[in-house]
């Protein structure tokens, strides 16, 4: 059973309405005033009137809406007094570069959204951190025990011997252009890579803005710039849409693989005509998801999109609090 | 057994059918006896263990996991093996592999009760991939994106011998296939299968689409609505066979004891009825009833004799394989025809006929006549080269297959539940209604079908998201949607039927068109429906 929900934070179809401050977190339409958790483009949408992040996820938004306007920057660990007498602290997400959790306080309550998260190592941002709150408000992306990230250094083992044994071809790896695409370069780089990695062209500006915040990528290169014979042997990323497209006949007989939470799944690979699946994922797993259930200690939970079910009936089964939150507009085929 | 698993990991994310074989042949060529000949099985018609089926697996895992979990799980991934190899739970000793062989073995032995406590002593034997392709031998049907042809075409390419030949001595043999590897593999003498009741695989037909045939060269048959079957009598013993090769002999008793001789012939089987053909048929032919009424026959392992004198069973020629010890298949499609002619005096009327040849002056002509056909409830038109050999298989050119144009009617969708294989995770299945009045003065929706086909990859994300956004309850596995959608749905025929609330039932029904934009209330009503029955 759930506990009665207190009035001012309300979870309606299009975000949730923090209404002391008449104020939305991850709305997913433009809204005057929105806090955002980060910057996927179902969490970040544009147009909002005030738009309240870390800067580095307003960094994200600004590049891909080519505008600063009302951009309200708080960094981890700060906290901004909204109207209303509502505190909104922002703390680290663990999933991709500037994204945070937003912790809210007001008359007493403090409640966390979570927007999408990891308890693994991520070389590009820092580590979630775990918070004591009343409501904890997680995602359920991989929201089911078939859903067990196997440890990156494996899966970047098998895409390093994929690409060792076919020196004539290219490994195309399909991965999200914000955050998947470089994790899995900075992780390459980790595991001892140091040849150049050739980008689709939608990759780049994303990529240049990562190492201007710090993160180390090595060298990159550009598809367009080179020739096929350039490209044999290489590592090639791609956002997942291009896997398929007819963008990827200028490369070297490519062996397509795809960096994502649903590889663990082999239709899944197959319905993307996945070759070399890579398990590899900026969302929890479904022990990471239970075990930060369990380390936050809410006496409430709220779960939102994904398989909210199968992390409801968990928590029934060890006597926690939960109820599932049908917020529309979250969609995370890619990851 | 890793190495099985490891084929058939690389066999589910390999596109390139010649990259198939050459991975199938490889592990042919390279593992020993018997373990590729259980492979072999298991890649092809599957293998059947008694004690092992989906039901086993699931219990076995409820028992270790909460069965809610499980349930929500095997729902999304929509595979049992798959679902059950990746929630067991990791064995804390070093895993030990038993061979493809052993555990065929052990999997043979095991009896409704042992199962479950061996089955999972062999699972903590092993890693996820050896889990998942333990599983899929066990409970048959891989999934994986290999035919039982790609399957013997692989064998063929292993050991450089016909795949036509693997094929003739395929269906006299059980796993795991000594003889055929003793042939191919060894050299030794083929397999005798001379004076056995066995399948051969029979000729298939190309849709023809576009394609138009000069009569002069075409024969035109009907196609009838029943199922394809083989005739085969060998010695004392006659069998029949499906389209797919299965021994369907015990659903059709009064068929064994009815051919006089030693023959192999492809025909229709159909049931006493007055439907097929229309009247002019059932002068001339003896009527045969609509599927539906065959349907009441098939995928019952024993007969009633209230069912036998209800529904009898007789069989439509085709045509003739072989016939008295003599291989016919070499022969032109008309000296065939011209044999069975001959030998269906020697048969008797109860239990058989032919499918008679259809006249036309020309094409155009035989387009009408097919047009005309609608009342008939006969598929369509089936077109024969006059000189084409009996090949087993597809071959362009030689058989075309002409049907007739599918009913279309609008529905609404109110329920979705999610696929499995291409489609797993994704809602795919679909129910759909009809009005049972006016919308406007407050009629309701009933359901009329299902369909999980007729729409393209793209069509299929959107149609998933569709569900998922507008569910308005729960019911399992099954979502209620809040009935906003038209599909345009096509159909071969509709019958009465006592199994849906509706009173209807379709054959063959696909998303024809998803239509977006149009108002539900717009869509179609029962009487619509009913119109359209022929029965």
């Amino acid at each position: 059973m759930a506990a009665p929900a207190p009035s001012w934070i309300r979870p309606k179809p299009h975000g949730i309405y923090i209404a002391p401050a008449d104020c939305w977190v991850d709305p997913s339409r433009a809204v005057d005033k929105a806090l955002v958790t980060h910057g996927h483009a179902d969490h970040a949408r544009g147009g909002h009137g005030r738009t309240v992040a870390t800067p580095e996820t307003l960094a994200i938004m600004e590049l891909r809406y080519a505008t600063r306007d009302g951009a309200t920057p708080v960094a981890y660990g700060e906290t901004i007094r909204l109207p209303g007498g509502v505190d909104a602290s922002y703390l680290p997400a663990g999933h991709v570069l500037g994204s945070a959790q937003i912790l809210l306080e007001h008359a007493g309550e403090r409640v966390i959204v979570t927007g999408d998260y990891k308890r693994r190592h991520d070389p590009t941002c820092p580590p979630f951190e775990v918070a004591p709150c009343d409501i904890f408000i997680t995602e359920a992306t991989f929201g089911l025990p078939v859903f067990r990230h196997p440890p990156i250094e494996e899966e970047m083992q098998k895409l390093l011997d994929r690409l060792a044994a076919h020196p004539d071809r290219c490994v195309l790896v399909g991965a999200y252009a914000l955050g998947k695409a470089q994790r899995v370069i900075a992780e390459l780089r980790r595991a001892g890579h140091g040849a150049p990695i050739y980008l689709h062209g939608a990759m780049e500006k994303m990529c240049r803005l990562y190492e201007e915040h710090g993160v180390r990528l090595g060298e990159l290169r550009l598809v367009s710039d080179h020739s096929k014979d350039d490209m044999r042997g290489s590592i090639v990323i791609c956002p997942p849409s291009a896997l398929n497209d007819r963008w990827s006949r200028r490369l070297p007989g490519p062996i397509t693989a795809m960096a994502s939470g649903w590889m663990r799944i082999r239709q899944r690979a197959r319905q993307r005509n996945v070759e070399l699946p890579l398990v590899i994922s900026d969302h929890a797993d479904w022990d990471e998801l239970t075990r930060t259930i369990e380390e936050v200690g809410a006496q409430d939970n709220w779960i939102t999109h994904g398989r909210e079910d199968a992390l409801l009936r968990w928590c029934q089964l060890h006597q926690r609090r939960a109820k599932a939150l049908a917020l529309v507009g979250y969609e995370d085929e890619d990851d | 057994m890793e190495q099985l698993a490891a084929l058939l990991d690389a066999l589910v994310y390999t596109r390139s059918r010649n990259e198939k074989l050459r991975l199938i042949a490889e592990y042919l060529r390279t593992t020993p006896d018997p373990d590729r000949g259980w492979a072999l099985a298991a890649l092809s018609d599957g293998l059947d263990f008694p004690a092992v089926k989906s039901s086993t697996i699931r219990n076995l895992l409820k028992d270790r996991i909460d069965p809610v979990l499980w349930t929500l799980s095997r729902d999304f991934v929509g595979d049992t093996a798959e679902t059950a190899s990746l929630l067991w739970p990791a064995p804390e000793r070093p895993p030990s592999p038993p061979t493809v062989g052993e555990a065929v073995e052990l999997l043979l032995a095991m009896n409704r009760k042992s199962v479950l406590g061996e089955l999972p002593e062999l699972l903590d034997r092993l890693d996820a991939s050896g889990r998942y392709a333990l599983l899929k031998l066990a409970t048959g049907g891989m999934r994986i994106g290999v035919s039982s042809r790609l399957a013997k075409t692989a064998f063929a390419h292993a050991f450089n011998v016909s795949v036509d030949e693997v094929e003739e001595y395929w269906h006299g043999l059980d796993a795991p296939f000594d003889p055929l590897f003793a042939w191919a593999a060894r050299g030794e003498a083929p397999p005798d299968i001379e004076n056995l009741p066995t399948f051969r695989p029979f000729m298939l037909a190309h849709p023809l689409e576009d394609t138009v045939v000069d009569l002069a060269d075409y024969a035109a048959e009907w196609k009838w609505d029943g199922i394809r079957v083989q005739l085969v009598r060998a010695g004392d013993e006659t069998r029949v066979y499906s389209r797919s090769g299965d021994d369907i002999s015990a659903t059709f008793p009064e068929l064994l004891d009815v051919l006089p001789f030693s023959a192999v012939l492809d025909g229709e089987l159909l049931v006493r009825g007055s439907t097929q053909g229309g009247p002019e048929n059932a002068r001339t032919q003896g009527g045969a009833a609509s599927f539906n009424a065959l349907q009441q026959r098939l995928g019952r392992k024993t007969v009633s004799k209230k069912m036998l004198k209800e529904f009898p069973a007789f069989v439509r020629l085709y045509d003739v394989l072989l016939l008295e010890g003599q291989d016919l298949r070499e022969q032109p499609w008309t000296g065939r025809r011209a044999q069975l002619e001959s030998l269906i005096v020697r048969l008797p009327e109860s239990h058989f006929d032919i499918s008679k040849v259809v006249e036309a002056r020309d094409f155009d002509h035989l387009a009408k006549i097919r047009e005309g056909s609608r009342d008939d409830a006969i598929e369509g038109l089936m077109l024969k080269r006059k000189d084409s050999p009996y090949i087993a298989g597809r071959r362009v050119g030689y058989w075309y297959k002409w049907k007739r144009d599918p009913l279309l009617i609008d529905c609404v969708l109110m329920y979705a539940q999610r696929g499995s294989g291409k489609r797993s995770s994704f809602y795919s299945d679909y129910t759909f209604g009809c009005w049972d009045g006016d919308p406007d003065a407050g009629a309701e929706l009933l359901p009329v079908g299902k369909a999980y086909s007729g729409f393209t990859d793209e069509e299929l994300k959107k149609l998933d998201r569709h569900v998922r956004q507008n569910t308005v309850n729960r019911f399992g596995p099954v979502r209620e949607t809040d009935k906003s959608l038209v599909f345009e749905v096509a159909f071969d025929s509709v019958h009465e039927s006592r199994r849906h609330k509706s009173g209807l039932a379709m054959r063959f029904p696909r998303i024809h068109r998803i239509r977006w934009e149009k108002p539900v209330h717009e869509a179609d009503r029962i009487d619509a429906l009913r119109a359209l029955i022929r029965d």
